[in-house]
């Protein structure tokens, strides 16, 4: 399945912003977060099409996967 | 030496220092303010009239090495809502106020004679009043350049712009930080409450005397593990390297970010005007992506931005303000956001009402939106010269909307919605609802929950469960304004044990009291209520606790969600 990826924050450091990648089907959120050597600690939410999701969730074909680390303001 | 209450009457220029009334004594910030307002001044009183009353209070733990504890509250009948108003800031007073053992300062009154301006001197000993002409009508920068000359480096200045001056309902207090920039109290126009006393600045004399602790060897001890708790929390981390602005990203990508006068639910530019790409042209340009707005801040999320020639633009130029200028008005301009964040802080303008006000002119056909330039000129130009615009604009969105008559005008009780659409994130709808002061994100935070997933997680597009997390960080969040403490501990307080406990134990070892948990609460639910109290005999009603409709009937893309909570769940908010 090809899917959006999109980073945030400093896990765009020696990474990317957003890019198209594929990945087998039945991969979950949490593979492709270590597939991209991101420790699972550091991340605070992850979304799939501006939804939140869990990491053991599997994207569809053409979904757009968004993953931030812990971060606030307000 | 007891703290005392300094009390100024500008009715007869007479000044007097008491002692702190028992009922007082447990109180700061927030907490104290609201209790004095709501003592002291008549609900129904006109807010720019002679019975409202300006107080300005240190947090309980203001002074003390206690790490972010130096903000300062002030409070009144807010004229832009007509409710009862606290805002707070950072910058140096709140700690010089509590050296000089000033619990609040009261200014009351106002001088029959409207032609004359004065000034306030705060020393150990009392307040003297002068009369001032120097700095009248100068903007805060040119302001605080002249005390400092005039006074020294290190006087405590709190000060209104020409917005304060014009009694504009969007003005701010300004209060000067360490670098002898301004950070401001900005929501509900308390600039115009200043200004209507003819009160100029309050000057703060420099001590170098210390708070006393009741018990200074527990005290390190807690502030020790509270620091520690604020420092090894990551969202700590990403706000010293981003800044609030961080939160554009996230917010665009959930869909709660208001667009184009709250059209839209994502901002195309988002990219542009985010805190990374911030972080980016702050670095290239040689500025500070890090910077406390008070002295003992360990969080630092604040920045120094420079201009496209490497020279200082702005300081604390935060996510709501950005969001605004940006998403809002639809600026994808990052200089025009500084330059415009820059001229308000100088005018002495609340940088959330006034950029939403020019959302909503943009919308009546006043400027274009995007049009930055323009919307800098209109604040040099009109505002703050006060020309007819610059007076509409300058007294919020509200007075735009009626003004142009537009529809969709994106207020709570007069007061301007920040960078939160509560259609895709209902919990913060509970709040803007809710809040006693109007629309205000920080009175109860729950993007952390609906959003960042501190705290818990709520879905941000459910109705279930936003009245009980509004209301409990409402009661949180009135506590933790009480104490002097920056809101941002509270992304430590949320998810680390150890965090709370120490700040209570700082509590206690300042006063040599013994405060638990439950009490805390309970001073958080005692604050809500007061402040309810008043609004209640001012004239207000459940029936003002309510969106605009257009959120109800214009749905938000990309969920295409309307706002759907019902009046009774609202109204459920205050059974506590
Ligand atoms: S975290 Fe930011 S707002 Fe809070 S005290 Fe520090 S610089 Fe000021």
């Amino acid at each position: 399945m090809r899917l959006t990826v999109k980073l945030f924050a400093y896990f765009r450091d020696n990474r990317f912003k957003q890019r198209e990648m594929d990945f087998p089907e039945g991969t979950r959120v949490e593979d492709i977060i270590l597939s991209l050597g991101i420790n699972l600690e550091e991340v605070g939410v992850t979304m799939i099409n501006s939804r939140h999701c869990e990491l053991s969730q599997v994207p569809k074909d053409h979904d757009q996967l968004a993953i931030f680390p812990a971060i606030g303001g307000g | 030496m007891a703290d005392k209450i300094f009390r100024v009457n500008m009715s007869d220029l007479s000044t007097k220092v008491e002692p702190v009334p028992a009922a007082w004594l447990g109180l700061g910030g927030r907490g104290l303010t609201s209790t004095v307002v709501a003592t002291e001044v008549i609900p129904t009183c006109q807010p720019l009239g002679r019975h409202n009353k300006l107080v300005i209070a240190p947090g309980l733990l203001s002074g003390t090495p206690a790490a972010n504890s130096g903000r300062l509250s002030c409070g009144a009948k807010s004229p832009l809502t007509g409710t009862i108003k606290e805002a707070n800031a950072g910058g140096t007073s709140a700690q010089m106020l509590a050296k000089l053992g000033v619990k609040a300062l009261i200014v009351e009154g106002k001088p029959q004679d409207e032609s004359k301006w004065y000034s306030l001197h705060v020393t150990r000993d009392g307040v003297t009043i002068s009369e001032e002409t120097e700095v009248i009508g100068l903007g805060n920068f040119a302001t605080v350049k002249v005390l400092n000359q005039r006074l020294g480096e290190k006087v405590g200045v709190i000060t209104i712009g020409p917005a304060g001056e014009m009694r504009m309902s969007a003005a701010n207090i300004s209060i000067k930080d360490p670098d002898s920039h301004l950070r401001s109290s900005g929501r509900g126009g308390l600039g115009a409450v200043m200004g209507s006393k003819k009160v100029k600045f309050i000057s703060i004399e420099h001590t170098s005397e210390q708070v006393q602790l009741a018990d200074p060897e527990a005290f390190k001890t807690a502030n020790r593990l509270f620091a520690k708790a604020l420092v090894d929390n990551p969202i700590s981390k990403a706000l010293a390297q981003y800044g609030t602005n961080v939160l554009v990203n996230i917010i665009n990508e959930s869909g709660g970010l208001p667009t184009q006068n709250f059209t839209k639910g994502q901002f195309a530019g988002h990219e542009a005007i985010s805190g990374e790409t911030m972080h980016d042209t702050i670095v290239a340009r040689g500025g500070k992506p890090k910077h406390n707005c008070h002295q003992g801040c360990v969080i630092q999320c604040s920045q120094v931005y420079n201009d496209l020639k490497g020279n200082y633009k702005t300081s604390g130029f935060e996510y709501e303000t950005i969001w605004a200028l940006g998403a809002d008005c639809c600026i994808d301009n990052l200089d025009h956001l500084a330059e415009a964040d820059s001229l308000m802080d100088d005018i002495g303008l609340d940088s959330i009402e006034t950029p939403v006000a020019f959302g909503v002119a943009m919308e009546a056909g006043v400027l274009k939106f995007g049009d930055g330039a323009e919307l800098c000129r209109i604040l040099r130009d009109e505002v703050a010269k006060g020309t007819p615009l610059g007076r509409i604009i300058g007294n919020g969105a509200a007075s735009v909307g009626r003004v142009f008559g537009v529809t969709r005008v994106p207020v709570v009780k007069g007061q301007a919605i920040p960078a939160y659409d509560p259609r895709a994130i209902k919990g913060i709808g509970i709040t803007y609802a809710t809040s006693t002061q109007g629309a205000d994100h920080t009175m109860g935070y729950t993007i952390a929950t609906n959003i960042l997933g501190v705290g818990g997680k709520l879905d941000p597009l459910s109705k279930e469960g936003q009245v009980e997390l509004s209301r409990n960080l409402q009661i949180a969040t009135a506590a933790i304004d009480s104490t002097g403490m920056c809101l941002f501990i509270a992304f430590a307080a949320l998810d680390d044990a150890t965090c709370l406990p120490a700040l209570i134990d700082m509590i206690n070892a300042r006063f040599g009291i013994s405060l638990t948990a439950d009490d805390v609460t309970n001073l958080g639910k005692t604050i809500l209520k007061t402040e309810h109290g008043f609004n209640l005999a001012a004239g207000f009603s459940n029936k003002d606790d309510r969106l605009p409709e257009f959120f109800a009937e214009e749905p938000i893309a990309p969920h295409n969600v309307v706002w759907d909570i019902s009046d009774a769940a609202i109204d459920s908010f205050w059974d506590f």
